[in-house]
């Protein structure tokens, strides 16, 4: 019995071998030449992020106005002025969080707009802009085309991903960092 | 600009002269192939502004750079 039954699984094993040994050896070899085609991921580097974002801070820098720097440097944040600046309403621009959409005479909250830069191009979809970069990218993106990026954003009410604490804090104190601005000049 | 990276310069040359502006162009070219979106940053005194361009002609004559980007997706 006992060698009836040995004898059944060799000949099984066999014919398993026979009938997908060809395809699982294709299969694995494939395996092995797509990965040895993929560029091996790049050595961890603690002070590549921080030398990234000093980079994406100078461009920054280099392209917003002088105040608009002062603001991000400071708080951590952009405010721009939406429409023709005139229309009384504007915008909070947030590393990598939604742009917040408030009324410019009340501080009340309009909208939260969810907007990414995902570079498609690249091998490693998981790395993401610098902080300031996306800040920059926001920033070119309102200035250039401003319903255009709206259109590509997902609308929401406001409080979903940012909270309105926060921001009516950031309020307060971009209200507090331009008064500073005003008698620091006068 | 790259993730994880910050800027890169792409390619720099004075589009005045022959050879430097074909390799301008091949590049502008290839960025866009990529799907970055690309801006040129203006400065009219204190008020600063960007402008999207999507043909090498559209850029204006006196710009000083191009920066490229990945184009804005809902998130």
């Amino acid at each position: 019995m006992t060698l009836v039954l040995a004898t059944s699984l060799i000949v099984l094993g066999a014919l398993t071998v026979v009938g997908f040994g060809p395809a699982l050896g294709e299969r694995w070899r494939r395996r092995r030449a797509r990965r040895a085609a993929d560029p091996p991921p790049p050595a961890y580097d603690p002070g590549r992020e921080r030398r990234a974002e000093l980079r994406a801070r100078e461009l920054l820098g280099s392209v917003v106005s002088a105040e608009e720097s002062a603001m991000y440097a400071e708080l951590g944040f952009l405010a721009l002025a939406g429409g023709n600046g005139e229309q009384g309403y504007g915008y909070l621009l947030y590393p990598h969080r939604p742009i917040v959409a408030y009324d410019t005479r009340s501080g009340e909250l309009l909208n939260e707009y969810c907007v990414g830069f995902p570079d498609r191009s690249e091998p490693s979809p998981r790395q993401r802009l610098p902080d300031a970069d996306d800040v920059l990218a926001k920033w070119m993106s309102l200035r250039a085309g401003e319903r255009e990026l709206i259109s590509v954003a997902n609308m929401h009410v406001p409080g979903r991903q940012v909270d309105p604490g926060q921001v009516a804090r950031d309020l307060i104190r971009l209200r507090d960092w331009r008064a500073r601005r005003v008698d620091a000049a006068a | 600009m790259k993730p994880g990276q910050g800027d890169v310069l792409l390619a720099e040359g004075d589009p005045a002269v022959a050879e430097d502006e074909e390799r301008l162009i091949e590049e502008f070219r290839r960025q866009l192939d990529l799907g970055m979106w690309a801006a040129v940053p203006t400065a009219d005194g204190p008020r600063h502004e960007a402008t999207m361009v999507r043909d090498f002609s559209e850029i204006p004559e006196d710009t000083e750079r191009v920066v490229f980007f990945p184009p804005a997706a809902g998130g």
